[in-house]
């Protein structure tokens, strides 16, 4: 069991502090950055304490962006962002949900069929289909726009094979008593079902939340209207102004910005986790 | 509203063509409360899986009432069953849990609030009403699920070893709880158990299933005086019933007396059942065989106390049951006495039980 000596507990403190200082540090570069006068970065160092001009450079970006990069205001990056990461996480939430509702509770022909067809699509990310995706995506009309940047990123194996493991864990009982009680499949579904994959929902939603609001490469390829820019793609565009040094000071503050949602996703999502930890039953 | 259930033929077959129940014709009459019971895998929960709505029907007809129910939906049958390890639902509180089948089916809420009241208390359960079922312990939760159906006020109960996830004391309890309550609603009840004990105190009759089909159906009495075959013999009762071949009665110490009273057997019989309690240490007035047995082995349980014996002359094990605790020490040898009419005989072929006689005239008069 777990020894409470003074020394093992110093020596345990300290691995974790190194840890934590490893992860943290590049953070709070980036936070000081934001922070430093326009001129600062120029001298070739690296300020590791606050500057006084913070307020002026996240209003600067969250209002005008970096017009001369061709970055629209980071205030529009992360609407834009914020609603691709959604759509995405909410589709495929929805779609893997059914699906593997789908494949658990109903025998349909092929239906082994169908499940490893989902599963096999597990090695084939989007990069790896993403010329003929996006010339899928520009024959239907859907560059630049919100369709365009969520919908084919929107069809998930991986939730949809986490939601068939942990329906099957489901007591067959449960399905059998709700049939008793004269609910038909959907109403099994929706008061049953769903109640009890709350804190499975939860824990994908801030995974899937993350992977739609770090996706880079699609914005990328299907966004040329700066009015779709996401801010992940656009904090890329700013470092690569075309004429003179990048604006450190101005990028890093979208940075810090760009990091925020996910965070704050991740903080109230924990709320649900720690309620399902607590509270799980088997 | 209440029902009588019948069963026509009733089939079950598997996809894999395993047949799990063969040809099942059972008639439960209006507000009677029938066991079905059968050691694991004799398909007593299949057929009751069956009357549910829960598993399909290969062949034969359901009857409920009046109607047949074969293609029907089980929320459609006018049934409610407990399942064994209760399937509450995790998420919802039990006023929940009891309402929703009520809910399904469009009730009023104030209909709905009665009737999960009035179940609670009727079972006891009335504090525990704002609780999840994890609150709950093993005896609660099975309170909770009679309850759920209960609130229904179906024309079938259902039971599907209700009692099997809860420890001795606690099972003891809840069987006298289901047969107060069953006497009191008087709903038709088809429960299945693999206890016998469970089987003989709980039915108005029992239906005692082997390998798919129906061994014996009786009052819990008459099959444990009258055994049908040997499969009941040994399954009904506890201990189970002694297993005697004739050939061991007839030859061995005292093989003439018992020539006697052996001799109006039914031609064909081949082995002698004989329950522990009927062979006696004390010598009973009129006709009787006397066995005598070197005693291996002594348990004594409280009020009763269990014998292993070994019969001399063929080393056959008996059990014999007697009340008290008998002065006697292992190793000793012991005499046993038994009437004629404690005798079962069965077939030494088929197993059936054969027609007894002497039993019936003593019977008749």
């Amino acid at each position: 069991m777990v020894e409470h000596r003074p020394l093992s507990q110093l020596a345990a403190h300290l691995i974790l502090i190194a840890g934590v200082a490893l992860v943290l540090f590049p953070v709070y570069i980036a936070i000081v950055a934001s922070t430093q006068a326009p001129g600062e970065f120029l001298r070739g160092t690296l300020p590791l304490v606050p500057g006084g001009h913070a307020l002026e450079n996240y209003r600067a970006m969250w209002e005008s962006g970096l017009s001369r990069a061709g970055a629209p205001p980071v205030g529009q990056m992360l609407f834009n962002s914020l609603v691709m990461a959604l759509a995405i996480t909410v589709g495929k939430l929805v779609i893997s949900l059914l699906s593997a509702f789908a494949i658990v509770y109903f025998r349909f022909p092929f239906r082994l069929f169908f499940f490893w067809l989902i599963f096999v699509t597990l090695m084939l990310p989007v990069e790896v289909r993403i010329i003929p995706t996006f010339q899928v995506v520009a024959d239907l009309g859907m560059l630049n726009s919100f369709a365009g940047l969520s919908i084919p990123l929107i069809a998930s194996a991986t939730a949809t094979f986490l939601f068939r493991q942990f329906f099957m864990t489901v007591p067959e009982e449960l399905l059998e008593a709700a049939r008793v009680d004269g609910a038909g499949p959907l109403r099994f579904f929706k008061d049953i079902l769903l109640p009890l994959s709350v804190t499975n929902i939860a824990a994908l939603f801030v995974i899937l939340f993350i992977y739609g609001w770090n996706q880079y490469l699609w914005p990328l390829l299907i966004t040329t209207d700066s009015d779709y820019y996401t801010v992940v793609m656009g904090i890329q565009r700013m470092t690569t102004a075309a004429d003179g040094d990048p604006q450190w000071h101005l990028v890093m503050a979208a940075v810090v910005m760009a990091a925020l949602p996910p965070v704050l996703v991740i903080l109230f999502m924990q709320r649900l986790f720690v309620k399902g930890l607590t509270e799980t039953e088997k | 509203m209440m029902a009588s259930i019948k069963l026509e033929g009733l089939e079950k077959t598997y996809p894999g063509g395993v047949q799990a129940v063969k040809g099942v014709d059972l008639e439960v009459a209006d507000g009677e409360f029938v066991v079905l019971v059968g050691p694991s895998g004799c398909g007593k929960s299949t057929l009751l899986r069956m009357v549910a709505g829960l598993e399909t029907i290969s062949a034969g007809a359901l009857y409920i009432g009046k109607r047949r129910v074969n293609e029907l939906e089980p929320a459609q049958r006018d049934i409610a069953m407990v399942f064994q390890n209760y399937a509450l639902y995790p998420h919802m509180t039990v006023f929940d849990n009891l309402a929703y089948g009520l809910k399904n089916r469009g009730f009023k809420r104030d209909e709905i609030r009665r009737r999960v009241e009035e179940a609670a208390r009727m079972l006891e359960i009335e504090a525990f009403l704002p609780r999840k079922p994890r609150q709950l312990s093993g005896g609660q939760r099975q309170r909770v699920a009679m309850g759920r159906a209960l609130v229904r006020e179906p024309a079938v109960f259902l039971f599907d070893e209700p009692l099997s996830n809860l420890d001795a004391k606690l099972r003891v309890q809840m069987r006298v709880e289901i047969k107060r309550l069953q006497r009191r609603l008087k709903t038709t009840s088809l429960y299945v158990t693999h206890d016998q004990l469970e089987a003989m105190t709980l039915g108005d009759r029992l239906v005692v299933l082997n390998g798919g089909r129906i061994e014996q159906v009786g009052t819990p009495m008459e099959i444990y005086a009258r055994p049908a075959s040997l499969f009941v013999a040994t399954f009904i009762g506890s201990p189970a019933m002694n297993l005697l071949p004739l050939g061991a009665l007839l030859s061995g110490p005292g093989a003439a007396s018992h020539g006697a009273l052996l001799g109006d057997l039914p031609p064909g019989t081949g082995i002698l059942g004989i329950r522990p309690d009927a062979l006696r240490l004390e010598a009973p007035h009129g006709p009787h065989l006397t066995l005598s047995a070197t005693l291996e082995l002594f348990e004594a349980a409280g009020a009763e106390s269990h014998l292993h014996v070994r019969l001399a002359g063929s080393g056959q094990p008996l059990v014999i049951r007697t009340a008290g605790q008998p002065a006697v020490a292992e190793g000793q040898r012991l005499h046993f006495h038994i009437t004629r009419d404690a005798l079962h005989p069965f077939h030494r072929e088929t197993g059936r039980r054969l027609d007894d006689t002497l039993k019936t005239k003593e019977q008749a008069a």
